[in-house]
């Protein structure tokens, strides 16, 4: 790959760095962490079950939040403000400037759920004073998590690339929210019949199936999750957010900067 | 071969929501810049100048027509790391200082790593921001980021550059700066095409320039030429008070100011005024052919579209 895409990359987490939105996020986040902390002393005998749900839960919100509305004027911002005009007019291809951003902001979200997941272990270690091996699928859980920012990043910056930036978060959210339901969307096509049937698997196909990366219940639950299910998940979820980029580059290779 | 070569570049955008129609932005445009020469490229706001440039660019796509820049179509990747662009009013990743600006610039260029900190201390101290090199770009003034936005551009040592109004929010000392900086990349050998409005900056700056309007080109040529003698015409100055009787019928336009007379006389009777004055013992100044200005032909190629407006309309 270009080096050109790791600078614009290293410059977008840069950007996301030094906004102080991101830092007032993870103090948040660090905040649930305690709040899971104090349930957890009041959760007599389930307290594990109560950090891990809540611990998990919080760090994906705060991701998709993240993800939708940095994702959503990666492009837009760079259009809007003519910062890109200094950018395309380099040895920079349109391609390169779309992946550098996607990658930029997936490192991002990749460090910003890394500090997270120390606040949730650190507070896993506090209410049940010592960690076991069925813990060990809370880090596949935290990896499902990162899949779901992944695909989520894409969306935003698929929708980013055309779109203005409020039709882009409320898209993006849009999408969030029926594909955590995917699962049921799945179920409906299995029982319906004729076009609906037809429209429901399209749909289903179409829309990011955000409910199978969901495994929190399962793993405060402590309850293993198998290798089939990671695999299947790694590639839908690779192959979804790759779709998603390339779709974002054909539409912006196309676009008149204005 | 031409350091620039527009052929026939036309663009049409499609305005409204349901039903589109056309919005000419540029008409099919025509037009070579020599290699090392300062080009001027003007138009009241509105002409089609930032939209030539940004087809220059590849920022956006020609409706038809091309364009070569030192011979290399405009989307070929290789051209854009011999070209520097300073779009119109720059505006900068605000939260970078000068210096880790002018880096990632460097990155994207393909300047060596070896080489990027020397460049960046260079185009800082030229573009006279070494004392703000470390301040974030939010803290700089618009004189500020005009300057970082021509570091920018000639950071990478391009051998075209595209400056879209640069002396834009500049005071007299920063266009000054920008006028020098201009004759200064013209002494190295580069190209320099650059848009503005305010003619004095071309006059004094361009071997040729270009005159746009409503999407259209109306002349091009060197300045000389553009700016020849109108119907013949010559000034003439001597040392007096007032204008000898022998003079009234042959010297049309006359002024004292002070102990000088300035006379607009036709040519043809040029030498008879200079004649009359010896005769009158009278001490010449100085004979000029009169020129036209950039502003009076600029403001002659307006209002000819104009009128041929009116009389469509």
């Amino acid at each position: 790959m270009s080096l050109r895409v790791a600078y614009i990359a290293a410059n977008t987490f840069r950007e996301a760095v030094r906004d102080r939105v991101l830092y007032n996020l993870i103090a948040f986040a660090l905040l649930m962490s305690a709040a899971a902390i104090l349930v957890g002393q009041i959760s007599i005998g389930i307290e594990r079950l109560v950090v891990v749900n809540l611990g998990l839960t919080a760090i994906s919100l705060f991701g998709i939040v993240i993800a939708i509305f940095i994702g959503i004027s990666l492009v837009s911002k760079e259009i809007e403000k003519r910062t890109l005009y200094t950018v395309l007019s380099r040895p920079v291809q349109r391609w390169e400037f779309i992946v550098g951003k996607f990658l930029g902001l997936a490192g991002t979200l990749v460090v910003n759920t890394f500090f997270m997941a120390i606040g949730v272990f650190g507070a896993l270690l506090y209410v049940a004073h010592g960690l076991n091996p069925q813990d060990g699928w809370i880090a596949v859980a935290l990896y499902f998590i990162i899949l779901q920012f992944l695909m989520i990043t894409a969306i935003a910056l698929l929708f980013s690339s055309f779109s203005t930036p409020l039709l882009s978060a409320v898209f993006a959210f849009s999408l969030f929210i029926i594909g955590s339901f995917a699962g049921d969307l799945r179920s409906f096509a299995g029982m319906a019949q004729g076009v609906t049937r037809w429209l429901a698997i399209g749909a289903a196909y179409l829309l990011p199936n955000l409910s199978s990366l969901n495994v929190i219940s399962s793993v405060a639950h402590q309850q293993p999750i198998s290798i089939q299910l990671i695999l299947s998940n790694t590639i839908y979820a690779l192959v979804y957010t790759g779709m998603a980029i390339c779709g974002s580059v054909l539409i912006f290779e196309r676009r008149n900067l204005k | 071969m031409p350091a620039i070569e527009i052929l026939e570049l036309e663009k049409t955008y499609s305005v409204g929501f349901w039903r589109k129609r056309p919005k000419i932005a540029l008409r099919p445009l025509t037009l070579n810049v020599e290699d090392g020469e300062i080009f001027g490229f003007l138009g009241p706001n509105g002409a089609g100048k930032t939209t030539t440039l940004k087809l220059l660019m590849g920022l956006i796509f020609p409706t038809a027509g091309s364009a070569r820049i030192l011979g290399m179509e405009i989307h070929d990747p290789q051209v854009k790391a011999q070209i520097g662009f300073l779009p119109e009013q720059p505006y900068f990743y605000d939260y970078l200082t000068a210096t880790e600006l002018l880096e990632y610039y460097a990155q994207l260029s393909g300047v060596p790593a070896a080489e990027r900190q020397r460049k960046v201390s260079e185009v800082l101290a030229r573009s006279g921001l070494q004392n703000a090199a470390g301040t974030q770009l939010r803290k700089f003034s618009k004189g500020m980021l005009q300057r970082v936005g021509i570091a920018q551009a000639i950071l990478h040592d391009p051998k075209v550059l595209f400056f879209d109004e640069p002396m834009s929010g500049l005071d007299p000392m920063g266009r000054r700066e920008v006028r020098d900086l201009m004759e200064e990349l013209k002494r190295q050998g580069k190209t320099v095409f650059f848009s503005t409005h305010i003619l004095s900056d071309a006059e004094s700056l361009c071997d040729r320039v270009a005159i746009i309007h409503q999407g259209e080109l109306r002349g091009v040529g060197a300045i000389e030429d553009l700016t020849s003698s109108v119907e013949g015409k010559a000034e003439i100055v001597w040392h007096g008070s007032s204008v000898p009787t022998s003079l009234n019928s042959l010297a049309t336009e006359c002024h004292v100011v002070g102990d000088t007379v300035r006379a607009v006389v036709r040519e043809a009777n040029q030498d008879a005024v200079i004649d009359a004055l010896r005769r009158e013992g009278l001490r010449i100044i100085s004979v000029t052919p009169v020129r036209t200005s950039l502003e009076e032909y600029f403001v002659r190629k307006i209002q000819v579209s104009q009128t041929a407006a009116g009389v469509k309309s």
